[in-house]
This record gives C-alpha cells, sequence and structure tokens, in this order.
C-alpha cells in the first residue's frame, strides 16, 4: 500500500494526476509535462519531494564516519553548506547518492532517494561506528522545491533577504516561511537556479499555498514527477537506478569528480581501484534517426551490443529526443554514431557532450 | 466528454470514420489523448501496408511513455497523415481532426461501439 505525503490532499485539489511512485503516491503531472517543464525552464515550478528520506547523523566522530561512508570530502565543509556525493558499497558500486547539509561540526542532515531509504539506512547502521548516532527523520519531514528563473523574486516576497541563501549548495538551518520553520537551502534537481524547503509534515500544505500565492505573478505552477525527470535528464543530473547502480562505479557513472580518491580511505575504494582502467562511461546520445530512446534501449555498433541506455525521452525544451547511456569506452567520443534498438526497431544516434541545456542554453545542435 | 456522434468507436479508444467512399479514417479518442497526455512522436504504417484488425498499425509516445494503437479493421492503407508525424500535439489539440491514416479494401471490422455505447463505456471504466 502507497503512503500518501503530507501534501497528497493538496495535490488532488490542484488537479494533479496521481501515481504510485517509490513507495509513495505523487502526482506525475498537474497541467501537462511539456507545459510544467517549460514554466521551470522560464518561470518557476512547484514541487512536492516529500517522499525523499532524510537521516541525521550526530556525534563526535560524525565527520570521521562521513568521509568513510561517501566517497566526497567533507572535512573543508562550512556550517551551512551543502555537498553532494555517492556513497559506495564494498566492491565500488553505487549504494546510493545523497546530499549531506552540515549544520555544525557534530551534526549533520543527509538527504537520500526515497527508493533507497531502508537500503541506505541499513547500510549506514552497519558502518558507522565510534562517537556517533543515526536517526532516520524521513517521515518527519516534509520537502518542497520551488524552481525556475523567477525563484528567488518568489522567495523574496515571503523571506528576508538575509534568510535567503545566496550562494549555490548553501543553506539556512531555521528560516520562518509564514509560519513554518524551515531549512531552506539552495539546492535542486532541474538544472536551474531554486530552493529546496524542509519542514514538518504538518507545516506543508501552509507553505505550499503561501508560495502558489505570491509566485502567481511570476507564473508559478505545479509540478510533477514528469517534468522532474525531463528537467533532471535535460541537465544531465543523474538518476539512481539509471545512471547508478550497485553494480557501477560512480567513475563510470561519470561522477568522478564527487569521488576523491586521494583520501586516506572509503568504502568502495579497493573496489573501484580492483576494477582497474575504466571500461564504461555514462554518455549523452541525440537521435539522428526517426523515434524516441527510452531506459533499456541496448545499443549496438553493427551486431555488437556495447552499451544500454539509461535514461531518455523527448526533451521539451531542447525540442529533441535524447538520452544517457553507458557505453563501452571505445565507443565514447563525441561525435560517434551507433544505433539503438528502440522496441525491435534500429534508430540511429549519436554521441553528444552533456549536459544538453545549461542555465538558458540549448546545447545540443 | 467529447464523442462525436458520426463516429465508431473501439474499447481500446480509436475511432472509425466512414468517409462513404470505400475509405475510412482512422485515429484516437479525446478521452485517449488525454489519458495519454503531450504527444511528442507518432508511429505510422507505410501506404500501401495492410494493418490487421486488433493488433498494432501505430505508436504514439508521450514525454513519460510509448503505446500502441489498434486498428479497428484489417484493411490497405490508402494514405498517412504526414502532419501528425511532424506535429503529434495536433492529436492533443484536436484528436477528432488528426486522423492518423486512410484505409481501403476493408475485409474485417472489430466489434464497434457507437458514440453512445463509447460514452457509457467510458463511465463504466471511470
Amino acid at each position: 500500500m502507497e503512503l500518501k505525503t503530507p501534501l497528497y490532499d493538496t495535490h488532488v485539489k490542484y488537479g494533479g494526476k496521481i501515481v504510485p511512485f517509490a513507495g509513495y503516491l505523487l502526482p506525475v503531472q498537474y497541467s501537462g509535462v511539456i507545459a510544467e517543464h517549460m514554466a521551470v525552464r522560464n518561470a518557476a515550478g512547484l514541487f512536492d519531494v516529500s517522499h525523499m528520506g532524510e537521516v541525521i547523523l550526530k556525534g563526535k566522530d560524525a565527520l570521521a564516519n562521513l568521509n568513510r561512508l561517501m566517497t566526497n570530502d567533507f572535512t573543508d565543509m562550512y556550517d551551512g553548506q551543502a555537498r553532494y556525493s555517492p556513497m559506495c558499497n564494498s566492491n565500488g558500486g553505487v549504494v546510493d547518492d545523497l546530499i549531506v547539509y552540515k549544520i555544525n561540526d557534530e551534526t549533520y542532515f543527509i538527504v537520500i532517494n526515497a527508493s533507497n531509504r531502508h537500503k541506505d539506512v541499513a547500510w549506514m547502521k552497519e558502518h558507522i561506528q565510534d562517537d556517533v548516532t543515526m536517526e532516520d527523520i524521513s517521515d518527519s519531514v516534509a520537502q518542497i522545491a520551488l524552481q525556475g528563473p523567477k525563484a528567488k523574486a518568489i522567495m523574496e516576497k515571503i523571506v528576508p533577504a538575509e534568510n535567503i541563501p545566496q550562494k549555490n549548495y548553501s543553506f539556512i538551518p531555521r528560516v520562518m516561511i509564514g509560519g513554518a520553520e524551515c531549512i531552506l537551502s539552495f539546492t535542486g534537481y532541474t538544472g536551474e537556479d531554486g530552493y529546496e524547503i524542509y519542514t514538518s509534515p504538518e507545516n506543508a500544505a501552509a507553505v505550499w499555498e503561501l508560495l502558489m500565492e505570491n509566485g502567481k505573478e511570476e507564473g508559478l505552477i505545479p509540478c510533477g514527477l514528469g517534468a522532474r525527470d525531463t528537467l533532471r535528464l535535460e541537465a544531465a543530473m543523474p538518476l539512481y537506478g539509471h545512471e547508478m547502480t550497485d553494480d557501477i562505479t560512480p567513475i563510470e557513472s561519470g561522477l568522478g569528480f564527487f569521488v576523491k580518491m586521494n583520501k586516506e580511505d572509503f568504502i568502495g575504494k579497493q573496489g573501484i581501484i580492483a576494477k582497474g582502467e575504466q571500461k564504461i562511461k555514462r554518455v549523452g546520445l541525440k537521435v539522428v534517426g526517426r523515434g524516441i530512446i527510452r531506459e533499456h534501449c541496448d545499443l549496438y555498433d553493427g551486431d555488437k551490443k556495447i552499451g544500454v541506455v539509461s535514461s531518455g525521452t523527448h526533451c521539451p525544451c531542447v525540442g529533441t529526443a535524447v538520452g544517457m547511456a553507458l557505453v563501452d569506452i571505445e565507443y565514447a567520443a563525441v561525435g560517434t554514431t551507433l544505433e539503438a534498438d528502440v522496441r525491435g526497431r534500429r534508430v540511429a544516434v549519436e554521441v553528444i557532450k552533456l549536459p544538453f541545456y545549461k542555465k538558458g542554453e540549448v546545447l545540443v545542435k | 466528454m467529447n464523442i462525436p456522434a458520426e463516429l465508431k468507436f473501439t474499447r481500446s479508444h480509436e475511432w472509425i470514420k466512414d468517409l462513404g467512399n470505400g475509405e475510412y479514417e482512422i485515429g484516437i479518442s479525446d478521452f485517449a489523448q488525454h489519458e495519454l497526455g503531450d504527444l511528442v512522436f507518432v508511429n505510422l504504417p507505410q501506404e500501401g501496408d495492410t494493418i490487421t484488425m486488433e493488433e498494432p498499425f501505430a505508436d504514439v509516445e508521450s514525454v513519460k511513455a510509448v503505446s500502441d494503437i489498434y486498428s479497428p479493421v484489417t484493411a490497405v492503407v490508402k494514405e498517412i497523415n504526414e502532419e501528425i508525424l511532424d506535429a503529434p500535439e495536433t492529436i492533443n489539440s484536436g484528436a477528432y481532426d488528426a486522423w492518423f491514416v486512410r484505409v481501403e479494401n476493408v475485409t474485417e471490422t472489430a466489434e464497434l461501439l457507437s458514440a453512445e455505447e463509447y460514452e457509457a463505456f467510458l463511465n463504466e471504466e471511470a
């Protein structure tokens, strides 16, 4: 039985088309995926992401545990900073990717994927050590994302400027939005500037309504999971279960920047080393034939299967069918032409640079 | 619900229109386009192809998914609507104008619903 987020009734009220996703009932769309996608690119969109999981790591040895559990390095963070990282298993495969928020030297707030919540919590519990405690607080946290070029103007109507984080991947821990105490963070998953707001479930609907009301002039509309997926794909942001899995390393997923091999040790380091030279790479693909490539489409060079599409669809802003894929490294060069098996039909694709879109600019030629 | 009285329907939400000269147009219902959401790609058969009753003859893709479109008849494709290949969104804006194919030499016809019956069927499903 799927759970409802604290905003379920709000979604129904706004005409959301509800579907089951990662154990929750969530809106896949309201007005339509394309309209919602374009609103986020040109104005602003509001998303319920309360299904995401949250964990608190606390104690004198919190930092040492983070640096051992995750592939990124959290040593030089300031209070109020957020940092993205993969978390690996001992083979170097990815358990999950997550964002770590530093509240202070001994307290970290970690946001994980809904679909991995129980796996992550079990994994982390099993591997933390020394003076640290861990608590899964997912059920007492609601999350709303306000994204798009108009997000700042909307936020400024409700929150004094000094309480709005100004730097990408920074946050302010106790901000009042209406009557609700929130964590306000300058983060997102759309390729646009915007905010993610964490608050208590009982405050979620009021925060949502306040934002909708104040965003009317700017063209703010509610957005569903459909647009969330097309937006992140256009911005080439990886999604767990697609570009990352338990069996591929973050290096292969194109996340090498977030893997600090110079760190003394972390879980997965030996596994990554043991894999040797990189054999698989995440690439961008553009469809040059007729059709749409989607997840699980096999990729061929003649008769030889050389990879698989990890995410793909028609991207509204780019205006054409694109995708991301994991391919054998010798086929990863930009300009390489391949064929995708789209339901038994061969469709020509070309390897192109990622991302497809960056802050107002479509990069697909 | 928009269900033109002059059309016949299938339970898989296609419509068929008798053009009166032995030719028929086939498309998808307004209900179907609404359920599918924003359409971004259409795959059609070729002129001269034989399409078969109750089997897929085309597919449409929204941003989220691909769906097969089933033929209400066994017949030969006389003409395809190239306009929807270039602009799949016209199916969303007018499902009953955006025909997929015109067919002739109909040899078999599936069980079809009148507009009234189709409306009753949709109400049952809802």
